[in-house]
């Protein structure tokens, strides 16, 4: 009874990071990284493994610590641990993903003042146990994920024809191959899918308007 | 001298920090609702940005370069800007209330504003020198400032039109960066 209660607790916390309270799309958190990395599959995919990985980790290291941290000094506490993940994440990308590290330049080194993991960590990390912080980090996570590779590719698709990850092609869109919309994998591009992804959810109903 | 006038010039208008770069989002959509806020957000992130350029070029081209430690930059950075913006506003707070009063509830927000990390983190990766990096920062900020006074030009007006009901709010502000972006990409033709 009550493991299947305590189960109940985790599920929820993790489906409400994807859907109830998607950073992205409903909260509007975490746009800098969102906008900027979204021209490729490649670099959506390898910015959302990022800020899972700073996420997990910083949650995991903050919950069990959060009896430990002073009240007055916990937001530096905060910052300085999810920096030494960026850290630890940047050193790993520019050892083994060069590439995906040149491709995502300064926005890696950016997860540190991303505004869902400095979110995650004073709204709830700060206040719950490991395991329920686990699960809200994971939810958080795959939420940004998932809004991170409906923007690229919606963009990459219209902006270059084709989709490919980490190098093969996947598929070719017949006409568009031969004339890309390009504006879509520029920056007002960017601007344009989110603007229009917002207005969507919001006709559907899935946002409620403010 | 002309190379100081170009790094000016393609910081604060061809990379625009947040038409091409996407860098301070937040207080570009949050402030940008009225002109007079525009204004003083704009001058406070110049300012932090300044002193906290200087300050990280120093670090880094005098502890970080000789020891060999530049992957430590992120860790210093954050911690340099964090200090710097508490240290500015104290300063203000004593020096200059009628200033305090109009920047005050800014300042803190600059902490997490990712275009100031953003620019010094430019700042290194290209290797500027102090002068350079001190440019780099003026020309940002004068780019962010002028982005955000236009969009709250544009949005005082959005407030009274009639747009589609789930357009309106952030839906609108998104489209409208959209085209300012598109037009912002005629500059780079200039370099």
């Amino acid at each position: 009874m009550q493991n299947e209660k305590n189960g109940n607790r985790f599920l929820k916390e993790f489906v409400k990071g994807i859907i109830i309270s998607n950073p992205v799309f409903i909260l509007a958190l975490g746009l800098c990284p969102t906008l900027a990395v979204t021209s490729s599959l490649d670099n959506a995919i390898g910015m959302s493994a990022g800020v899972i990985f700073v996420l997990l980790c910083s949650n995991i290291i903050i919950s069990s610590m959060r009896k430990i941290i002073p009240e007055t000094v916990r937001i530096p506490v905060f910052i300085v641990v999810i920096a030494t993940f960026v850290t630890i994440l940047s050193l790993v990308f520019q050892a083994y993903f060069p590439p995906l590290y040149e491709s995502l330049g300064i926005y890696l080194a950016l997860i540190v003042v991303n505004c869902i993991i400095l979110g995650r960590a004073e709204a709830f990390a700060s206040k719950k146990s490991v395991l329920l912080s686990i699960s809200d980090a994971l939810g958080a996570g795959i939420g940004f994920t998932l809004a991170l590779i409906i923007i690229s590719l919606l963009r990459e698709m219209l902006g270059t024809g084709s989709l490919s990850v980490f190098g093969s092609i996947l598929f070719k869109l017949p006409v568009l191959f031969e004339n890309p919309m390009v504006i879509f994998i520029l920056p007002p591009g960017a601007f344009l899918v989110i603007g229009l992804l917002l207005a969507l959810f919001r006709w559907l109903g899935v946002v409620k308007n403010e | 001298m002309s190379n100081l006038l170009s790094i000016f010039i393609v910081m604060a208008v061809i990379n625009n920090l947040v038409l091409s770069k996407f860098l301070g989002l937040c207080p570009f959509f949050g402030v940008s609702k009225k002109l007079s806020n525009a204004i003083s957000m704009g001058a406070a992130v110049t300012l932090v940005m300044l002193i906290s350029s200087l300050s990280t070029s120093v670090i880094y081209n005098y502890i970080l370069i000789p020891f060999n430690i530049e992957f430590m930059n992120i860790i210093i950075y954050i911690l340099v800007i964090a200090s710097l913006v508490q240290i500015v506003e104290l300063t203000i707070r004593r020096t200059n209330i009628a200033l305090y009063n109009a920047l005050g509830i800014y300042l803190p927000l600059i902490t997490t504003n990712c275009a100031v990390l953003g620019i010094t983190l430019i700042n290194a990766r290209e290797g500027y020198s102090i002068i350079e990096s001190m440019v780099s920062a003026l020309g940002a900020g004068i780019g962010f400032t002028l982005v955000l006074i236009i969009m709250s030009g544009i949005r005082e007006k959005l407030e009274v039109s009639d747009c589609p009901k789930s357009m309106r709010g952030l839906p609108i502000a998104f489209i409208t960066a959209a085209l300012l972006a598109l037009a912002f990409l005629g500059f780079s033709g200039m370099m």
